[in-house]
């Protein structure tokens, strides 16, 4: 992780702008930092170290401070996502009508391969359990067998994911 | 924005609402749009301009119509009903009539799932677009703080306020009117308003769905509270995790401000205040309000000691008023309607109505609103229609992480903020899970301690290491490991928690093993014995010997 992640031209200076942008309209105050790791995220679609570094030149914090906050919350991630993403809700009700089973099954499906799998606190949706959200889509009342066909779809179509966020 | 340009707003809408022949609510929140509600809402529109109905017939999308087990859910204004289980392919007969299509799955207000609710703060769901300040204004929206700030003064708010016996919705209860005297009486000249939405509680949806559906009633809940403690800027720490409710957030904000009801000079008066949106980042701790606080300021969100408690020094050291969502989405009306009309509702000691999400085993989940001290059996087997057939009740779990469980023993009971400390339960921000006898509770017990272990934020050690070794024992007690010595421990390490953690988190965690050991004692004893009476835990079966 020596590098900010680039991808072609326009774009890579477009992102660098934005987040510059985004600094200088907080200030560039300390205070702003969760902020400002929100934007870096949703335009990088992670936090890759070079870019913490940056950060917290321009808010003059320390790195260490950066770092702290950003391994704190659990939104912030530190690696980059697969192609696609799976996170299964394990909120009370969502646990009880067999979440656990959802998320086990899908971290041991073969096809399971392009996804980020994670667990996700309740959703908001416990009307509808279990809930899986893929690629940023909630799935109500999920079952193994609805999971095996989505995983399926989108072996088959293989089409590209989107940044669920989160 | 002027009083005049208030009114004549509202009348405007009203005219054009009321010249419409049917105006369909789309439920627009979080549950209804993962079972299909956006779907639903633009065959709608779509059925509407295939008709040539642009003009007569409007489509809008709406805060939570309660029912979300059974969504999308679709209200008519023409017929006063609501619709379940609405497919894109019933348009057609929700726009040329067809009622017979719907029978099974139509809701009137005297439905057993409405008729037991007093609908306050939910009042404009079916009535008011989250994306339309319009149609909040014709609702009578914004009229409460065109009064805060023209006709009263800040004591005279505060006052109502604690007229109105409101107590803090968060879950502690903590009465309202007393926290804004605190901050209003303190010197200090920068004050702040701060909206408590980080709803983490597994099982709670009540403070997201009221800001995806009727956003601008906290708007105006946080305003005039600015006015009465004399703050002249709000924050409503958001929960990451909930993107639409962010969107109708800012949209409001945007809204608010273009037409003047944010900003300088209110009303023409010289009240000024501004609400910006800070947007958590997935830690539970913060909706512990030193911790909020940190997190707005930029760093983690770890808690430090009260006293002092924010309203004496909060935010970059200045008093500081924390309410949740709820709490401010009541001021409104007790602005409005006087504080003697809400202490009218509910509960002498705890007036006013309370949200509940309901869900877990129960026939029909969703979100209901009732006067508080409502009894658990009017909202779960009434409103929520008990636990679906072939099964029975065994408990109802309260307050999240930090609550307990109330067993069928106490369905009468009434739920109030008094009452159900007294079982060893509390009344919590409102997430009510069912249970029946599938449910195991050490198994929950585990589920919860799980739960605060992953969420502690570190800073003391009761906690930090605390959760840990709960967790290992419930987790032993759960795959039939556990010795009987483990009881005593788990027992004596709750007592540790709850006297010396630094926070509410690690002092309330022990809360749903207390809870459960209380009421369900029998069961722990059956782990112990390795067995499983619900048949949940895998646990290991000896050898025949």
């Amino acid at each position: 992780m020596d590098e900010i992640p680039q991808t072609a031209g326009a774009a890579h200076d477009e992102r660098e702008q934005i987040l510059d942008r985004a600094m200088a309209r907080h200030h560039n105050s300390g205070d702003a930092l969760i902020e400002i790791l929100h934007t870096a995220q949703q335009l990088y679609g992670y936090l890759p170290a070079p870019l913490l570094k940056k950060i917290a030149r321009r808010l003059m914090l320390p790195p260490s401070r950066v770092l702290g906050v950003a391994t704190f919350y659990h939104l912030f991630r530190l690696e980059p996502l697969r192609k696609h993403s799976a996170v299964v809700c394990l909120g009370t009700a969502c646990y009880e009508a067999g979440g656990t089973e959802l998320l086990e099954g899908l971290r041991q499906h073969p096809g399971s391969g392009d996804w980020s799998v994670a667990s996700g606190r309740c959703v908001g949706s416990c009307g509808l359990a279990p809930i899986v959200i893929c690629d940023g889509r909630a799935m109500a009342r999920v079952t193994a067998d609805k999971l095996e066909a989505r995983l399926r779809e989108d072996h088959d179509r293989g089409s590209t994911g989107t940044d669920a966020g989160h | 924005m002027t009083g005049e340009v208030l009114a004549q707003t509202r009348d405007t809408e009203r005219e054009r609402q009321a010249g419409l022949r049917e105006r369909i609510a789309c439920c627009s929140v979080a549950g209804c749009l993962s079972a299909g509600g956006g779907e639903v809402r633009a065959a709608l529109e779509k059925a509407v301009n295939a008709r040539g109905l642009d003009g007569q017939v409007e489509v809008i999308g709406t805060g939570c119509l309660g029912l979300c087990s059974q969504g999308p859910l679709v209200s008519s204004a023409a017929t006063r009903q609501v619709y379940a289980g609405v497919t894109p392919e019933d348009s057609a007969a929700l726009l040329d009539g067809g009622a017979g299509r719907f029978q099974g799955r139509t809701l009137g207000p005297d439905h057993p799932f409405y008729a037991g609710q007093r609908r306050l703060i939910l009042e404009n769901s079916g009535r008011v677009d989250p994306e339309r300040i319009q149609d909040y204004i014709a609702q009578g929206g914004y009229r409460a703080l065109l009064r805060a700030a023209s006709a009263m003064s800040p004591a005279e708010i505060v006052a109502e306020v604690k007229r109105s016996g409101l107590r803090g919705r968060g879950g502690a209860g903590y009465p309202a009117g007393l926290k804004w005297e605190l901050v209003a009486r303190h010197p200090a000249s920068d004050r702040y308003v701060v909206c408590n939405a980080d709803e983490g509680d597994p099982g709670a949806f009540m403070n997201r769905s009221v800001l995806e559906g009727d956003p601008h009633r906290v708007l105006e809940g946080m305003a005039i509270a600015g006015r009465a403690v004399g703050a002249r800027q709000g924050y409503i720490y958001a929960r990451g995790e909930s993107p639409l409710a962010i969107a109708r957030i800012r949209t409001a904000i945007a809204q608010a401000q273009r037409e003047g009801l944010l900003g300088g000079r209110i009303f023409d008066s010289d009240f000024q205040f501004q609400i910006d949106l800070r947007i958590g980042a997935g830690a539970y701790v913060c909706g512990e309000e030193t911790a909020l606080l940190a997190s707005i300021e930029g760093r983690r969100g770890q808690p430090v000691p009260r006293p002092p408690y924010p309203p004496e020094r909060g935010l970059w050291g200045c008093p500081t008023l924390i309410n949740n969502v709820e709490t401010f989405a009541n001021i409104p009306a007790i602005v409005e309607r006087g504080g003697a009309w809400l202490a009218a509702i509910g509960a002498p000691a705890s007036p006013g109505t309370k949200v509940f999400a309901l869900a877990g085993r129960v026939a029909r989940a969703g979100l209901v609103e009732v006067p508080v001290g409502t009894s658990l059996r009017t909202i779960v087997m009434d409103i929520g229609g008990g636990v679906p057939a072939g099964c029975e009740f065994k408990a109802a779990q309260t307050g999240g992480p930090a609550g307990g469980c109330i067993p069928a023993a106490f369905l009468d009971l009434p739920m109030d903020y008094d009452t159900l400390p007294g079982i060893g339960s509390m009344m919590g921000s409102g997430g009510l899970i069912v249970m029946d006898t599938s449910t195991c509770m050490v198994d929950v017990a585990r589920f919860f301690m799980e739960f605060c272990m992953d969420e502690s934020c570190g800073k003391c050690v009761p906690c930090r290491a605390g959760t840990v070794q709960m967790h290992g024992i419930l987790r032993r007690l759960t795959r039939g490991e556990a010795a009987a010595s483990d009881m005593s421990m788990l027992e004596e390490l709750s007592r540790l928690l709850k006297e010396t953690s630094l926070c509410g988190l690690g002092l309330a965690a022990p809360n749903p093993v207390l809870s459960t050991l209380r009421h369900f004692r029998n069961e722990y004893e059956a782990h112990l014995a390795g067995r499983c009476p619900a048949g949940r835990c895998s646990i290991p079966v000896p050898e025949p010997v």
